[in-house]
């Protein structure tokens, strides 16, 4: 071993502790090792095994998601999932979190966040046809929420935009709990054939291993670490570990990689995200049970001197590592040089279970692969459940303001707002298949040359998640599978996002079981299985966790695009019809929160059988043309609902008529399971509904330029349009 | 008639072009590589959006000095066809196949969304399916795309009818609000003396087709096909 190379600093438990590993965790490390690991090997544990990599606070409980459905061609450990969506074809997806280095510096965390996504889809064999972001930010008066959002939206944009791939969907919302922490998750879904999907496992003695894509540099080294710890005052000095992103070498190394693809020359495929190199051929090689032999002195380097600690830790983003077949390196390697690529042949597969690192002829590294790998250690954290709180009695509540002015309050709250400002900055429409736009229940992307499309959407809510774990967590899988029906879509499966504060804490990882509990039952029951995920741990600062936030990615399909539907009232004199109990739940509110200043009750049960009868129910009347617009009620309830259906139509309505008591919990309660829908027969549609067991109610119809709520309460669509348009620019011009 | 794509490292829409010229043709243009120096005569050629090498220089700066724009160049001077869109029209100032140039946005955000533009005139190969005066709807999605020139060339453009679109309201009014980037007023697009090469902003080629939401983009491709055939 040469000490000038790596080893200049002696490894001691200090220096272990610096890289983030527990005392347990160093002496495991001596164990497997059978010495003291020098300073390169250290690094390669420190990243192998942090959270973020290892996933060894979360897996015991990972593991009892549902993973599995007819629709499943590939489920959790890939790259992404892959899912069967007919004629030949696959859809292929993931989201990903960005949050700790988009908090340090949001354009770039943002930025490089949306392109670990994108290469998670293509390294699979897909090309990406969409991108999402759902977004949460701390409050709006808190001083870096303007700079934070302006920096992550530009950052998305200004990597998506440049890689042409649209940006078509997702949420933004704002929240105390998020100053300190803020949440950037990225998905991406891309479509693949399904006989020509690329998979990560390497196996066969003497292949040879292959660096395609940027130079590596000094940035992002220990991202991953960072990514696995709380975050405290000085935080803003990590900023060397975030990444730098390229989109334009993106956009090459995603045409590249698909020529490549075309080919037959792949054995195996990893892009370098999290831990960089050291991540992906560690992957690599212990999913397909070789060893490898890297050669340091041929990885493509930014800058000379470059140590071996380096090289493996740094997280240079726009790079892939390949196993080749023998014999396929010059078809390769010329596909690469067209599209001005590095491309340089840096190892071969062993079979020897080891991965040994040689620079200047010198062994600077000789590790076991299993033991950091798939052998990473796993930790069954103590967790206490989140007490159970009670319900709100609506008659409970202070004297109200009057619906209308409740309902122009909340249109104008920065959760409820419309996001046109975000989305504009976003290309939404390039690739030309955008078919339904940002801003409705589902985005969705027309399977190109077909009349099929994806729908897709991203949801949670997190103040039901911290009031109670369980509800949250089915009410997000819940929200998704009604939002993708909401279009006419068949809901196929799931990707999901974990974003918690510190799991050594208890009452946070009980809040983490308790949402995977409660996604748990609300995927079997809707069979909406998770094929992906990730986990970011750790947000916290100083002690103050984040809201518990499991964001739930929904993919679903159209078979028939003529049949697909939108959000927006689509005219006068529409009957409109409310499908689903209403009970008028308060509880966790956005009334209450927003409008009462109180954040107490439970949220609102979901009841998944009635979500399976009346989503089962929506969809097949949206296919047989029944019912000519639908939105799915959540945050704000009906009053809400009914408001983005009107703004989105230009067009009023009265449902005066059906007025419930009491008033407010009636309008503005969050009860689960229901769909505002417009239908040009109400009497066949009231009658069919019946007929299935499903609960639905006439409300009034769509007409004039007012919303008229209740006796007494109207509001005109222009007031109505003011305040929810102009809030978020208003905002971020310092006026709001 | 035969048309040709040119790809840049970095274009994005040639794709979505593609498939505008091959509805309108009935036959698959040309795709032809940034490192070409030749390639087959064809009637139109098209400088696709994206983000050519980038444009980490001025936008489309590096594309305009690429190995297949002096083939461009020299083709346009025999009258061939050539429509620079978005990223495209950037590459036509940049070379100066048309007047002006384009700024970064007024308000320095990247804007995606649908615009009202109005057809200055439908005396020309691109336009000749639309009406004088019409407003129609396609979508613009660009960082750098404020129009620019000095005012004598502003009045030379105006006096030789080379403006081809302007921003304006639904109604077809040229107004201030309806100018979503800053445009020296409002021009969305310009032609060359000839009306033969013609640059604008928004993006025909993602409104011809009524399932993304509407199809006034079509007329353009229809028009040209008509127009060279």
């Amino acid at each position: 071993m040469s000490t000038a190379l790596a080893n200049q600093q002696p490894v001691t438990p200090e220096v272990a502790r610096e890289h983030g590993l527990s005392a347990a965790e160093y002496d495991l490390i001596l164990d497997i090792m059978g010495r003291e690991p020098n300073l390169l090997e250290l690094g390669i544990f420190s990243v192998m095994w942090s959270e973020h990599c290892s996933y060894k606070s979360s897996k015991k409980w990972l593991k009892t998601l549902p993973t599995k459905g007819s629709q499943v061609i590939k489920g959790p450990g890939e790259n992404a999932g892959v899912v069967d969506i007919g004629e030949g074809l696959t859809a292929i997806f993931k989201m990903e979190s960005h949050n700790h280095p988009s908090f340090i510096e949001p354009y770039q965390g943002a930025a490089t966040g949306v392109g670990g996504i994108l290469r998670d889809v293509f390294t699979m064999g897909a090309r990406p046809v969409a991108n999402l972001n759902a977004l949460r930010f701390g409050a709006p008066e808190h001083p870096k929420t303007r700079h934070l959002l302006a920096g992550v939206v530009a950052g998305i944009g200004g990597y998506g935009n440049c890689v042409g791939v649209p940006t078509v969907g997702g949420e933004v919302n704002f929240d105390a709990r998020y100053n300190g922490n803020i949440l950037v998750n990225a998905m991406t879904v891309g479509i693949a054939p399904a006989d020509r999907i690329f998979y990560s496992a390497a196996a066969g003695v003497g292949k040879p291993v292959v660096y395609v894509g940027s130079k590596t540099g000094r940035d992002g080294i220990h991202g991953a670490t960072m990514a696995s710890a709380e975050f405290d005052d000085d935080s803003e000095e990590k900023r060397p570990t975030v990444q730098v992103g390229d989109p334009f070498t993106e956009k090459l190394l995603i045409e590249a990689c698909l020529e490549l693809m075309a080919t037959d020359a792949i054995v195996a495929i990893q892009d370098m995200g999290a831990a960089g190199l050291t991540s992906s051929s560690f992957e690599m090689a212990s999913k397909g049970g070789s060893g490898v032999e890297l050669d340091l002195d041929k990885v493509p380097c930014r800058e000379d001197g470059m140590t071996p600690y380096e090289m493996m830790l740094s997280e240079s983003q726009e790079r892939m590592l390949m196993v080749l077949q023998p014999g396929k390196e010059d078809l390769a390697r010329g596909i690469f040089e067209k599209w001005d690529l590095d491309f340089a042949i840096i190892g071969r597969l062993t079979d020897s279970g080891r991965m040994v690192l040689k620079m200047h002829g010198q062994r600077v590294g000789d590790l076991p692969i299993d033991p950091l790998a798939e052998a990473s250690p796993e930790y069954d954290r103590p967790w206490q459940p989140t007490p159970p709180r009670g319900d709100v009695d609506a008659a409970s509540l202070k004297a109200g303001i009057g619906a209308a002015e409740a309902l122009k309050r909340l249109m104008a709250t920065p959760d409820l707002c419309s996001k046109r400002w975000v989305w504009e900055q976003y290309d939404h429409m390039v690739m030309a298949d955008t078919v339904a736009r940002p801003g409705g229940d589902a985005a969705v992307v027309r399977i190109h040359e077909s009349n099929r499309g994806l729908a897709m959407a991203s949801d949670c809510t997190p103040r039901y998640c911290e009031a109670d774990p369980e509800r949250g967590g089915a009410q997000a899988v819940a929200e998704s599978w009604r939002n993708i029906t909401a279009v006419g879509a068949t809901p196929l499966a799931v990707t999901d996002n974990m974003n918690f504060g510190n799991p050594e804490r208890p009452e946070i990882m009980g809040q983490f079981v308790g949402c995977i509990a409660g996604m748990k039952a609300a995927c079997e029951a809707l069979d909406y299985p998770v094929v992906s995920g990730n986990v970011s741990l750790y947000n916290e600062t100083n002690g103050q966790a984040i809201l518990p936030t499991p964001v739930i990615g929904g993919v679903g399909l159209i078979d028939d695009l003529d049949r697909l539907v939108g959000a927006a009232l689509p005219g006068p004199d529409q009957a409109i019809v409310l499908i689903g109990e209403t009970r008028g739940h308060l509880g966790a509110s956005i009334y209450l929160r927003d409008i009462e200043g109180n954040d107490a009750g439970a949220p609102p049960p979901v009841d998944l059988a009635a979500e399976r009868r009346h989503g089962d129910f929506v969809r097949a009347q949206i296919r047989a043309g029944g019912i000519s617009a639908c939105h799915d009620l959540s945050d704000g309830g009906l009053a809400v609902g009914l408001a983005e259906m009107a703004l989105a139509g230009g067009c009023g309505a009265d449902i005066s008529a059906a007025q419930n008591t009491p008033e407010t919990a009636w309008l503005f309660g969050e009860d689960q399971a229901r769909y505002l829908v417009t239908s040009p027969d109400a009497e066949a549609l009231l009658a069919a509904a019946g007929d299935a067991g499903v609960p639905a109610v006439l409300l009034g119809r769509s007409g004039g330029d007012r919303l008229i709520l209740a006796a007494g309460e109207a509001i005109s669509l222009a007031e109505l349009r003011r305040a929810h348009d102009n809030w978020l620019g208003d905002y971020m011009a310092g006026q709001g | 008639m035969k048309a040709a794509v040119i790809v840049f490292p970095g274009s994005n829409c040639d794709r979505d072009v593609q498939v505008a010229l091959r509805k309108a043709m009935g036959q698959e243009p040309l795709m032809v590589w940034h490192k070409e120096t030749d390639f087959d005569a064809v009637d139109l050629i098209v400088l696709p959006g994206g983000f050519s090498y980038g444009d980490y220089l001025r936008c489309g700066a590096i594309a305009a000095n690429s190995p297949v724009m002096n083939e461009v160049i020299r083709r346009a001077g025999k009258g061939v066809a050539v429509l620079g869109i978005c990223n495209g029209f950037q590459m036509l100032t940049e070379t100066g196949l048309v007047p002006g140039t384009l700024m970064r946005n007024a308000d320095l955000r990247y804007i995606c969304r649908d615009v009202d533009i109005k057809v200055e005139t439908s005396q020309s190969l691109f336009t000749a399916k639309y009406e004088q005066d019409q407003a129609i709807r396609i979508p613009v999605a660009h960082h750098d795309g404020n129009y620019f020139a000095d005012d004598d060339t502003l009045a030379a453009l105006e006096d030789r009818g080379q403006v081809a679109f302007r921003y304006c309201d639904a109604k077809g009014n040229v107004t201030p609000e309806a100018n979503p980037n800053g445009s020296q007023r409002n021009i969305a697009g310009v032609y060359n003396e000839t009306k033969t090469v013609l640059g604008l902003m928004p993006h025909p080629e993602r409104l011809a087709d009524p399932k993304l939401g509407g199809s006034d983009g079509k007329p353009f491709f229809d028009g040209l096909v008509e127009a060279l055939s």
